[in-house]
């Protein structure tokens, strides 16, 4: 094929060439990188034979809660990470039935303080085996003894989303918000057309049109036990409908006096009927509303300029980030200002709970069946939310604890333990444009950024210390949504297109590209099996395996 | 000047003032009608106009009053356009058309070689006033010398052809070498030589002759200010646009481009 010199002139008004990023393929075990013979060099090649058959001495310890397992372990070089596992659900003597996916990390200074290492990175996260990842890829000396730290995952495992299984058209303006509700079994979508479209999954087609709103429909909150459906708007009123018959709960709550920005409703484990919800607004101040009976509770007022968003932790504190830097912690009992975490330097734009995954799931969860889940009593319901929260909160160190993340205009991130003190645990910096939406991991591990300057950052969810960057994107990115399994991190951006991370190996997994016009809100299902993304394009678009 | 004032303080007023005042703005209508009635003519016109134009006054007042009292329809005003989730709001996000019209226009200009220069229209200079006919020959009838009356530049190693043979004869009163040049930001003027005549707007002609004239763009010698560039080179050479007419103030006075 000819190429002249036309063809490569950037022509304004026919289509710009696109430059074709290939997905990698779909995985569904652990990825492991083909460690192909033509990238090694020759030295690694023969490094790699010398020490196919050596002996490492190694000790595991547990992540979590930093315990030893067993005593120093004299391991085979060759061994993989599957291995890896096996030995730890033996050591743990957990059942057959029972075993729990692993990921394993290696420590590479030794009990001297030296590290071997290369490029300064000091922790390295195993992908197929020790001698691949560790002695062969870091160059680690054989004679030294590693420490393995091992950390439980996620026991199912979330099949990346590859293809659009349907685009469900219908809305006359752009799709402002998309979400699932806490079993994954209804979505709803908000408009500037002022309704709230409630979308039957199976047939790809509306169920109910809510309409009652006269301004845009800028935020849409599931109740955790998925009976309500609240949706604020622009017209500054918040509006309760039954998401199952599209019925609307009464008339809608009236109070505020400028736009509705935040919604968010009490979590389950703290209230069995899920009555009350916090709604936040231009007008500087946070309601508290007794859901059933549309009474205003309490006014949280307290900040001096829009207050942009809003979460409900799981105990018991309410979060609020404004446009007047800073961020307040009010107790949700009493209504009383707690806290005020001052430190960024310019507008905050979103929050981040580490227990956000279960605050919003409440007692659902994936080896729930739909029976199960329809027909259980709010007793029940709210047993098995509260037994989930104690299991996290008795994980040790700051895992167990509530850890608050806000991101800002400043391009900078902080991570709080706001039930702690007001100081911040990290300052997150990095980003060369303000960072729009941060989301913790389901797991609380890590922390996502997205940002105006087309990239998301990964950082550790414990400490804010920064893992990788992932870029791909040619626009701003506006959301990040990660699948309940924590392993993938989904972005979608004003560049028209979502992209799937891989978290394991920091890569690109799928590009989705369809949408017409910018993606404004994305949301991952907490079953994992369905991505929803909604746009200018008025079109929200369904994405499956 | 408040006598009126001063003394209705000081007096007070008459005892049946309310009364009289009340009378006569009672009977204000009745005397409006009258005078509407018995007009005629011009003056008839004007006090219709002026009539009208206080009825539409008063009806819109009274609308405006009635709207308080009455309860507005809910949903009647039209949904605003370009619906933007709440993280979008408040921000100035360029267009996407707008950036692109930016870079065909940045492109375009770039094509035409358009320079943003301080005077960037000049009148043009014709040849008849530039040049002046020297008449040469034994009966002095040949017509094909010319004398350039205007400034020129001419160059270090510039040397005259042969007298019986130059068409174009630069007078070395009208050489000049050196020009003021004011710098724009800093307001400073500096007398500075010379390097060549980049332009002269009227013609290409006369850019080849060296003849400067208001809006000639002439190339100077900047090394006096000691100017550096980013990559760490020194500059000597810049252009700088003549802002007078020279022949007839005797000077050239230019201003940099920066």
């Amino acid at each position: 094929m000819k190429h002249t010199r036309d063809e490569h002139k950037h022509d304004l008004h026919t289509q710009p060439r696109e430059k074709e990023i290939l997905p990698q393929q779909p995985g569904e075990r652990y990825v492991k990188p083909k460690v192909a013979k033509a990238a090694l060099s020759v030295a690694l090649e023969e490094r790699r034979t010398q020490l196919a058959g050596a002996t490492v001495v190694a000790q595991l310890i547990s992540d979590v809660d930093g315990t030893a397992l067993g005593g120093r372990l004299a391991l085979p070089a060759a061994t993989t990470v599957g291995q890896l596992a096996e030995l730890v659900n033996r050591l743990t003597a957990t059942a057959a039935t029972d075993a729990v996916p692993y990921a394993f990390y290696v420590d590479v200074t030794d009990s001297n303080g030296s590290d071997g290492l290369k490029d300064g990175k000091q922790e390295s996260a195993l992908a197929s085996s020790l001698l691949d990842d560790v002695l062969v890829g870091r160059g680690v000396s054989a004679e030294l003894g590693l420490v393995i730290r091992f950390r439980p995952q996620a026991v199912f495992r979330v099949r990346t989303v590859t293809r659009c299984a349907a685009s469900l058209s219908g809305h006359t303006e752009a799709v402002l918000c998309v979400a699932f509700s806490a079993d994954g079994t209804l979505l709803a979508t908000g408009s500037g057309d002022t309704t709230v479209r409630v979308w039957d999954l199976d047939t790809s087609t509306p169920r109910h049109t809510l309409s009652g709103h006269t301004g845009w429909v800028q935020m849409l909150a599931f109740a955790p036990d998925s009976r309500v459906l609240a949706s604020g708007s622009t017209d500054a009123t918040v509006r309760l409908w039954d998401p199952r018959s599209g019925a609307a709960l009464g008339p809608p709550l009236r109070g505020h006096t400028g736009l509705v920005s935040a919604l968010a409703w009490e979590p389950l484990h703290r209230n069995k009927a899920c009555a009350r919800l916090a709604s936040a607004s231009k007008d500087a101040t946070v309601r508290v509303w007794h859901a059933p009976s549309r009474a205003l509770l309490f006014t949280l007022a307290s900040h001096s300029a829009p207050v942009a968003c809003l979460k409900w932790g799981a105990e018991g504190f309410i979060y609020s980030g404004s446009r007047d830097k800073s961020v307040r912690v009010w107790d949700a009992d009493s209504g009383k200002l707690v806290r005020v975490l001052d430190g960024h330097a310019h507008w905050v734009n979103a929050l981040a709970l580490s227990t956000e995954f279960l605050c919003r799931t409440g007692a659902w969860s994936h080896d729930l069946s739909a029976k199960q889940a329809r027909e259980m009593s709010q007793d029940e319901a709210l047993q098995i939310a509260t037994d989930r929260y104690n299991k996290y909160a008795a994980q040790s160190g700051p895992a167990g604890k509530e850890r608050l993340a806000s991101c800002s205009d400043d391009f900078t991130i902080f991570l709080w333990s706001p039930t702690e003190g007001k100081k911040p645990i990290a300052r997150l910096t990095g980003h060369m444009q303000l960072v729009n939406h941060i989301a913790f991991s389901p797991d609380g591990r890590t922390l996502a950024s997205a940002s105006f300057d087309k990239s998301v950052k990964l950082w550790d969810g414990l400490s804010g210390k920064f893992i990788d960057t992932l870029r791909g994107h040619v626009g701003a990115v506006y959301q990040v949504a990660f699948s309940s399994d924590s392993r993938q991190v989904l972005s979608g951006s004003r560049d028209s297109t979502l992209k799937v991370w891989d978290l394991a190996t920091r890569k690109l997994k799928m590009d989705l590209p369809g949408h017409a016009d910018e993606v404004y809100s994305v949301d991952w299902s907490p079953g994992g099996d369905k991505v929803a993304s909604g746009g200018k394009d008025r079109v929200v678009k369904i994405w499956r395996h | 000047n408040e006598y009126i004032e001063e003394a209705i303080k000081k007096h007070g007023r008459r005892f049946d003032h309310d009364e009289r005042k009340r009378k006569r703005e009672a009977r204000e209508g009745h005397k409006m009608s009258k005078i509407a009635q018995s007009l005629t003519g011009f003056k008839a016109k004007l006090h219709n106009k002026k009539r009208h134009a206080e009825k539409i006054q008063m009806k819109k007042t009274i609308k405006m009053h009635d709207e308080r009292n009455n309860k507005q329809k809910t949903g009647q005003e039209p949904v605003a356009e370009g619906a933007v989730p709440t993280y979008l709001l408040d921000r100035e996000n360029q267009t996407r058309a707008k950036v692109l019209s930016n870079m065909i226009k940045q492109k375009r200009k770039e094509k035409a070689g358009k320079w943003d220069v301080p005077i960037p229209k000049v009148k043009g200079m014709d040849e008849a006033e530039v040049f002046r006919v020297v008449k040469s020959g034994k009966r002095k009838s040949k017509e094909w010398k010319r004398m350039i009356t205007k400034a020129t530049f001419v160059g270090e190693g510039f040397t005259r052809k042969p007298p019986k043979y130059e068409r174009f004869i630069r007078p070395m009163a009208l050489r000049y070498k050196k020009a003021h040049v004011t710098h724009p930001e800093l307001g400073a003027t500096f007398c500075l030589p010379i390097l060549s005549v980049k332009k002269n707007p009227s013609s290409p002609m006369y850019t080849q002759l060296g003849v400067i004239t208001k809006g000639t763009v002439v190339e100077v010698n900047v090394s006096e200010l000691g100017l550096v560039t980013q990559s760490g080179k020194v500059v000597w050479g810049k252009y700088a646009q003549v802002t007078n007419n020279p022949e007839n103030d005797g000077c050239i006075n230019a201003v940099l481009l920066v």
